[in-house]
């Protein structure tokens, strides 16, 4: 097993942190598609309330903003009947001087059985799940330019729900490849899940060097970009990379990458376009795509809560496994010192 | 472990039978318990299989429910391995429901149904249906129509295989889960 797959898998095999799809198997990433199909339809139900995590506590911990993301995984313990607490770190605890780690421990007295974990450092859930709660089921929500596991995942499950198998599927990531905390996470699960051609569009400023180890095309024209593919992503220009040196201006970029219905032409006729938002018109996409028919970003935000809640029952299905089976490890070593 | 199921339980062996005998005591119930318009539901994956049989006679609209976000033995046993969506593809308010399973044993599996039912709608009624019922309950919990009520040994379990030509059998293991 790999490192990453050991940090993230019980010894038999089951999730108990998600990190990052990176070192988990197809049969996992299926399994999380899958648990995220049935919750799906819980979202349809009147009462949109499973028991599942009745009496768990999970605690948000916020070290960067991201309303988003943050109410997303509030709605999802919530749906699964969990207690849920969400720390924004930077006006709590941390600014009274205790350090993270006293926080962390602090919260594990408190019973904690799942951490969700926003920072702006990359490594920074890993960190946690590997040296400081490795009992604690940690679900990465995104750690600098490195990782947004979720994120990714519900993608996936947005173009499985609505093109099926990866395989045949030809797959354009668009915009700013290299500050996207997205994006490996996506490649890593598409070329896992089986895709084939995956294509990433943007300006060589905003592609990162050796890219093409990954197994991905590359491509500076959106023409080229987007022919004929099934799936069109288009990543969040983060407007603060306009006042340094990457990109000239708003302007410019809308008139090479923005998705336009003129540009979608060259994709597939039933090519869906997805978005992790929030959009900004007029700059990545024009209004008339985002709005279109071929849209999927509301769908998204709806598969977004069904993803976070698979990935966290399932991994704190993994973490109580985990530590029942210590106990009674603990248990049977008891017994055999007994004289 | 005594004599072979088939010389035990000779009822088994015909499982074409008993699913007859249980259509109709299911027209019976209907009849007598006056349920207009009942929808069928069956219970993943054995319910589901003895459910299609029955919407087909009754001409009844099909759901189907997988429980496994509503089982208690979560922080025992976690998150089962595989879990296929719910559909009930109607509005469950005010009707008549017959929920089936293939076997009735410790009635934990008709508790985590029934929760799961409510949070879809409030029913006019449920009434239970299983092709088989060991007396082996946890909890409070009876079939309204049954077509073969057995008593087992430790250790032993009733098993319908299907989906199509159900047969079932009593099974041996180590433990029930």
């Amino acid at each position: 097993m790999s490192n990453l797959a050991e940090l993230q898998l019980t010894k038999n095999g089951e999730l108990r942190h998600f990190l990052t799809p990176e070192g988990l198997d197809r049969a996992m990433l299926e399994r999380i598609l899958d648990t995220a199909d049935s919750f799906v339809v819980v979202g349809n139900q009147e009462v949109k309330k499973v028991p599942l995590l009745r009496g768990r506590t999970v605690v948000n911990l916020f070290f960067e903003n991201s309303t988003r993301t943050r109410s997303t995984f509030e709605l999802a313990a919530q749906r699964l009947s969990a207690d849920v607490l969400t720390l924004d770190i930077k006006t709590s605890a941390t600014s009274k001087g205790e350090s993270l780690l006293d926080t962390l421990q602090n919260l594990r007295a408190m019973h904690s059985d799942m951490f969700v974990i926003r920072h702006s450092d990359s490594g920074a859930a890993h960190f946690i799940a590997e040296q400081v709660t490795p009992d604690v089921a940690i679900i990465n929500a995104g750690d600098g330019r490195h990782a947004h596991p979720t994120q990714a995942m519900l993608d996936m499950l947005t173009i499985r729900r609505h093109k099926g198998n990866f395989e045949p599927l030809a797959v354009a990531i668009v915009g700013d490849i290299l500050h996207s905390r997205v994006a490996r996470d996506q490649i890593h699960a598409l070329k896992t899940l089986g895709c084939k051609d995956i294509r990433l569009v943007g300006p060589h400023t905003l592609m990162p060097e050796a890219i093409n180890s990954m197994g991905v095309t590359t491509h500076t024209h959106m023409n080229s970009g987007i022919d004929q593919v099934d799936v069109v992503i288009m990543l969040r220009l983060q407007t603060e990379r306009m006042a340094s040196a990457f990109l000239p201006s708003a302007g410019e970029y809308f008139r090479l990458y923005g998705l336009t219905t003129e540009r979608l032409a060259q994709a597939k006729p039933d090519a869906i376009v997805m978005h992790p938002g929030p959009i900004n018109r007029g700059i990545e996409i024009e209004s008339a795509v985002a709005d279109g028919p071929q849209s999927m970003i509301l769908n998204q935000v709806g598969y977004g809560i069904a993803l976070r809640m698979a990935v966290m029952s399932m991994a704190m299905s993994g973490q109580m496994q985990q530590r029942q089976a210590q106990a009674s490890q603990a248990t049977s070593l008891l017994g055999e010192k007994r004289p | 472990m005594g004599a072979t199921p088939q010389q035990q339980h000779p009822q088994l062996a015909d499982t074409p039978a008993l699913v007859s005998h249980l259509l109709d005591q299911i027209d019976q119930l209907i009849t007598t318990q006056n349920l207009d318009q009942p929808l069928v539901i069956g219970i993943h994956t054995g319910g589901v299989w003895l459910a299609e049989v029955i919407s087909e006679h009754l001409h009844a609209p099909l759901g189907k429910l997988d429980i496994a976000f509503y089982r208690d033995d979560f922080s025992k046993n976690g998150l089962h391995p595989q879990v296929s969506p719910s559909s009930l593809p109607f509005n469950i308010n005010d009707r008549h429901l017959l929920l089936v399973d293939d076997v009735l044993m410790s009635g934990r599996t008709v508790r985590a149904a029934m929760n799961e039912l409510f949070d879809f709608g409030r029913p006019a009624s449920i009434k239970l249906v299983t092709l088989c019922s060991v007396n082996q309950r946890d909890l409070p919990i009876q079939a309204d129509a049954c077509a073969l009520t057995l008593d087992l040994e430790a250790g032993q379990y009733v098993q319908l295989d299907g989906p199509k030509n159900l047969k079932l059998s009593i099974i041996e293991r180590a433990n029930h889960e």
